[in-house]
């Protein structure tokens, strides 16, 4: 502790309407390094952030930066103090200007000289190596160059704490290099970064040290050398997930034996390049890779959520046409979309109805569920699920992630699917509903639903599934089974043999 | 040269649709010019469209502001009439004419402030905000009076009637040799320099900029660090403070109040602003293209009057026409741009 | 009876508080002010029926065109996150076909009123269609697509009238419009019931609601889960047609003439307002047509007493919005939000005063 504490934060706490999202987390930031903030999703991170930049208020702890105590009001006041950010979802306004985006809103004249600020915005892309003009539109230019602009803005602005929040999730590996030399300059000149990501690598390859949060709670701060990759993962996920086992190879037999429920040759949409993919009866298989890789495009062909572009697809054997999401759910299929907020819960509509809301779809609309026919549907799914909520009537946008996920599981089980795709059903939620959700698959895939499974993270698959089909650059790159499944063949097949 | 047309950058999606109706105003016009020939002819056509529509030019002015910022506000037309009638009264009643403009400036910014404050910092829907606020000024305006009001004030109308700036060289010809110089109003002076100030603040002024970021992301403008509530609110005060000239440039185009007047301004305001390539939406539009806009507007009006469609309804009918097709061609446009983005 | 009353406060109180509290305050302000103000008497019309008349009579007769459409604009408003501000034109053109029929009809009986009806109720339909279009297809946000039928709606209907303002008088038509023989009640009230049924029906039989307000909360995701968004929206404009057509239809009986020009003039903006008075989110997603209803009524209810109050019918309006800004202020999220922490606020300081007292 001998080097100086640029920023440091105590004791925060932040709640939410029936969760805690933050208890008593302390960090701190020294001048010129990197500091990577892990954590798996739902753990806190980007609510420690958010308070950091002024987006929440905190109810509990205090901020100290440069020594001196100071409270966040706003992002405004954020940057005012010198705390920048660059969120993961760009924040940058798409109709005006790369200029016009490093310069607004901050303190200026009430007259704007375009053509001197172009002057000193194309400086200063220029010095960072950043490939864009400054009179382009930022909407017209590519997410990593949006990124590295937002992140030219808080290099203009003499921050002295610069926040990355998943900054290369969207980048490719050139960019990502040109990002991480960006970051050393950066820390050379005495900024303190702290990067959030959800790639194990880079947090190796850049980052100085790491502070590791779970459940909303600090487990340790850690020199990055000191501290090795497999442990890391550990104290991010915990010890309690150890006890759910590897599926035997005696499953591989029995899948083997089932009949092919689905199967697609050449399918590709509008987003997903041409792929095979076939799942059996009872079988739980997973598409894995980065994000981007086009696991998710892909298993949104299948459902017809995009525009399907070509490619034949059988289910039961029998040829039919999904192009539509209402026509895969006609054939037993089911989908959970992987952005819950924006493509899962219609969040003013109450527990009920969301739980019906597909079974009423596919009923038709002149067939419509009795009251008291969907109150006791909604009452048994809210009980075999364990789904905690005030009534069956709450608005489901109230209710903690967990249990969103699990009303949108009810909504699909209660379709009774043959074939259920779950996409990132754990993204975001606490441990003990990240069990439940994995041991309901195992039990459906008993009970002959077959399930494809997507998650981030490598070992939630690895304990789920039989079958795992490997993406990088939106191609299937690898199948794995049977002895291959396990971490370090996984993570090769990812890289692409080298790693 | 191929580098420097390399260099230059696509348009904005402002840029085009203000392009594009600009293209299709001079396309019209130049038509009418041909087939219909007669006023579209003289010099003096363009003046008397200005003449005609200088305060609804204004109204849209403001209104343009409040719509890039991604509002909307639909009490202008009835707060120029109701200014156009308390400054007439006022004026009856032996008023000062420096007055009667603060009387104009004062009702039009005082409807700015609470209807921006209402939406800004009340966060109520600025639609129904400014409805009521259209309704308060249209019964305002019938409870100052129900009878036209002539405005008899010496001063004002001596202002009234000598207002026309005559320019010889751009006059015509009538048939006995005498030049008849073309005559623009005063009021059309003042909107054209409320529109040319308006382009001014919106491409340069720190304000105007931060109205397109917060109309095109409100929730990045706030990342941003910009004060997205003050922003709205100045927004409209902006609007209010215009709706109020446009008040008195009216009057000074009538020299009388009447509770309908400017009845439908709102809406045609709206029309322009859109036909002008300001997006509902927010974060997109021009006043230059707004002010092509009303020009459009107009022209397909006297178009119709023109070609001898005589029957009432054609005005209307051809208006609503032309709408039609902007905002088809605009959606358009801008859909396929996005996939085009996109890909 | 007592069931349906509870069921009525436990679902949906939450969002009637404002119209039903609202409502209570003008009939409490009108009782103070005027206490035979809600009295109901019979009365003889000129045809020597006895009918009921009174306020409330007026007011619930007055306000069931406006009803009708705030139906119709519910729809739309939560499946599209936006308003129609093309009903009144619509009702113009809807009016104006109906007396077409009707007069180029050899004579007026049942069946020619009611062909005249449903024709006006297909034209109708179809404008709200091509809005409905515009919308749904080309993503063009509603107030916007239906400025072009604002704009010319009303001379579409001068036009089918050929430039006239046709007048026509049957005794079919003015019991439409005012009251069928034998009824006390004006029949225009009888007609919201019916129309407030049918809709409650079509919610009863079909999952319409909940698709609906999928929609409008969540268009994307509703998507997801097999819901066509395009087709329920243009539904929900098609629908707002047939309401038009029927507030049309209602309008033009009432008068016995078509006038392109004023019939429902300016009504767009107060069926927009019913909705938003009746708790409804202009932003569409979850709606309660009673509350719209309500909302209407609230209107009608205010333009009266200001009528009782002598203010004239130009200047109400002025009234009208005052009232109406009240209203949005007191329902706006951030003032609740400011009234309870002023109000616990309030309450600590009575605390630390009352301990300071106890402690002296």
């Amino acid at each position: 502790m001998q080097e100086e504490c640029l920023l440091t934060m105590r004791g925060i706490e932040k709640r939410f309407p029936g969760v805690l999202a933050l208890n008593g987390v302390d960090f701190s930031l020294r001048k010129g390094e990197i500091h990577a903030l892990m954590g798996e999703n739902g753990a806190g991170k980007s609510t420690l952030i958010k308070v950091l930049t002024g987006v929440y208020q905190m109810d509990g702890g205090e901020i100290r930066l440069s020594g001196e105590n100071i409270v966040i009001r706003s992002p405004e006041d954020a940057q005012n103090k010198g705390i920048s950010t660059v969120y993961q979802e760009i924040t940058l306004c798409p109709n005006l200007t790369v200029s016009e985006n490093m310069f607004i809103g901050r303190k200026s004249g009430f007259v704007i000289r375009h053509k001197d600020r172009e002057k000193r915005a194309d400086e200063i892309l220029k010095r960072l190596g950043i490939p864009a003009r400054s009179t382009q539109l930022l909407g017209n230019c590519s997410l990593a160059v949006q990124q590295m602009v937002a992140i030219a803005r808080a290099v203009d602005m003499q921050c002295k704490v610069l926040i990355l929040d998943e900054p290369t999730s969207s980048l490719d590996d050139n960019e990502v290099q040109m990002l991480f030399k960006l970051m050393r300059d950066l820390r050379g000149q005495g900024v303190g970064i702290i990067f959030v990501t959800h790639f194990l690598e880079q947090v190796y390859e850049v980052s100085d040290r790491i502070t590791v949060l779970r459940n909303g709670e600090l487990v340790g701060e850690y020199l990055t050398e000191e501290l090795p990759q497999v442990q890391l993962v550990s104290k991010m996920i915990g010890k309690e997930l150890e006890e759910l086992s590897n599926l035997g190879d005696s499953e591989d037999n029995r899948i083997m034996a089932q009949e092919v429920f689905y199967e697609a040759k050449g399918l590709s949409s509008t987003e997903a390049m041409p792929f095979d993919f076939s799942i059996r009866k009872g079988e739980v298989n997973g598409f894995t890779g980065l994000l981007g890789s086009g696991r998710s495009e892909s298993v949104r062909a299948i459902f017809g959520a995009d525009k399907v572009n070509g490619g034949t697809v059988t289910v039961k054997g029998k040829p039919v046409k999904i192009t539509r999401p209402v026509e895969a759910m006609k054939h037993g299929i089911g989908y959970l979309a992987e952005d819950r907020k924006r493509d899962g819960i219609i969040a003013d509509l109450s527990v009920r109805e969301n739980i019906i809301l597909a079974l009423q779809v596919m009923n038709g609309i002149f067939k419509p569920i009795s009251r008291s026919e969907s109150e006791a549907f909604a009452d048994e799914y809210i009980k075999a699920l364990n789904i905690k909520t005030a009534s069956r009537e709450t608005p489901v946008g109230s209710l903690s992630g967990g249990n969103q996920q699990k009303v949108i599981l009810a909504r699909w089980l209660l379709t009774h699917p043959d074939y259920l795709i779950l996409d990132e059903p754990t993204r975001g939620i606490d441990v003990g509903t990240k069990l439940e959700i994995q041991k309901l698959v195992l039990k459906l895939a008993e009970e002959g639903v077959s399930v494809t499974f997507i998650s981030s993270e490598v070992e939630e698959m690895l304990r789920t599934c039989s079958r795992l089909i490997v993406m990088r650059d939106r191609h299937i790159v690898g199948e794995l089974t049977g002895k291959d499944l396990n971490q370090t063949q996984v993570m090769k097949t990812i890289a692409g043999g080298e790693g | 040269m191929k580098n420097l047309l390399k260099r230059k950058e696509p348009l904005t999606d402002t840029q085009l649709l203000m392009t594009i109706t600009i293209g299709i105003f001079c396309i019209m016009y130049i038509l009418a010019m041909v087939l219909l020939g007669g006023g579209f002819l003289r010099a003096q056509q363009i003046f008397d469209m200005l003449n005609d529509n200088a305060s609804l030019i204004i109204v849209s002015c403001g209104l343009t502001i409040v719509m890039i910022g991604g509002g909307i506000d639909i009490s202008v037309g009835a707060v120029t009439s109701l200014v156009v009638m308390s400054c007439a009264i006022y004026l009856n009643k032996g008023g000062n004419i420096f007055v009667s403009v603060l009387l104009a400036i004062g009702i039009g910014l005082a409807f700015g402030l609470v209807q921006g404050f209402l939406i800004s910092y009340l966060e109520i829907q600025p639609f129904i905000v400014t409805l009521a606020g259209m309704f308060f000024a249209r019964g305002m305006t019938t409870i100052l009076s129900v009878d036209p009001q002539k405005v008899t004030h010496k001063g004002f109308l001596n202002l009234h009637n000598n207002k026309e700036i005559r320019i010889r060289w751009l006059g015509h010809r009538v048939p006995n040799g005498n030049i008849i110089p073309a005559e623009m109003e005063f009021g059309v002076v003042i909107a054209l320099i409320i529109v040319i100030i308006v382009f001014l603040l919106l491409k340069f002024g720190r304000l105007g900029r931060n109205f397109y970021a917060m109309g095109g992301n409100q929730q990045s403008a706030l990342m941003l660090g910009i004060n997205v509530k003050k922003t709205r609110f100045l927004s409209y005060v902006i609007c209010g403070f215009l709706s109020g000239i446009s008040g008195y440039v009216f009057l000074m185009h009538t020299a009388a109040g009447n509770a309908t007047n400017a009845a439908g301004m709102e809406m045609n305001a709206i029309a322009s602003s859109i036909i002008g390539g300001t997006l509902l939406t927010g974060g997109v539009g021009n006043v230059i293209g707004t002010f092509f806009g009303v020009m459009s507007l107009t022209t397909i009006k006297k178009i119709v009057v023109s070609s001898g469609l005589n029957d009432p309804w054609w005005q209307s009918i051809t208006t609503g026409g032309m709408l039609c097709f902007f905002i088809l061609l605009q959606s358009v446009v801008l859909g396929r741009r996005q996939k085009r983005k996109n890909k | 009876m007592k069931n349906a009353i509870k069921k009525l406060f436990r679902g949906g109180l939450g969002q009637l508080t404002i119209p039903l509290v609202a409502i209570a305050l003008l009939a409490i302000f009108n009782l103070i002010r005027d206490p035979g103000f809600f009295s109901i008497g019979i009365a003889h019309n000129s045809n020597g029926n006895a009918v009921l008349s009174g306020n409330i009579i007026s007011i619930i007769n007055g306000a069931s065109e406006l009803a009708i459409l705030a139906i119709g604009m519910t729809l739309v408003t939560a499946a599209c996150g936006g308003q129609d501000i093309s009903v009144g034109a619509a009702a113009a053109i809807a009016g104006s076909v109906f007396v077409k029929v009707l007069k180029s009809a050899s004579s007026i009986n049942g069946g020619t009123v009611l062909l005249a009806f449903l024709l006006s109720c297909i034209v109708a339909m179809l404008f709200g269609a091509f809005n409905g279009t515009l919308v749904a297809v080309f993503k063009i946000q509603p107030m916007i697509a239906t400025l072009i039928l604002y704009t010319c709606g009303r001379s579409i209907a001068y036009w089918i009238n050929g430039g006239a303002t046709p007048t026509i008088s049957n005794s079919i038509l003015s019991a439409i419009g005012g009251f069928i023989p034998g009824i006390p009640l004006p029949t225009p009230v009888i007609i919201v019931v019916v129309m407030a049924i049918l809709f409650k029906l079509l919610f009863h039989f079909t999952s319409l609601e909940l698709f609906t307000q999928s929609v409008g909360i969540n268009g994307g995701a509703a998507r997801l889960n097999g819901i066509n968004p395009t087709f329920i929206k243009l539904l929900s404009f098609v629908l707002l047609g047939a309401c038009v057509s029927v507030a049309g239809c209602i309008g033009v009986s009432r008068l016995g003439l078509i006038n392109h020009e004023t019939l429902l003039l300016d009504i767009e903006m107060d069926a927009i307002l019913a909705v938003a008075i009746g708790g409804n989110s202009l932003g569409g997603g979850r709606f309660k047509i009673i509350g719209s209803i309500l909302g209407a009524y609230i209107i009608q209810t205010l333009t009266i007493t200001l009528y009782a109050m002598k203010v004239s019918s130009t200047d109400v309006k002025a009234y009208k919005a005052i009232v109406i800004v009240l209203l949005v202020v007191i329902g706006s999220p951030v003032v609740k939000q400011r009234f309870t922490k002023f109000m616990t606020r309030l309450a600590e300081n009575r605390k630390k005063v009352s301990a300071k007292g106890a402690e002296e």
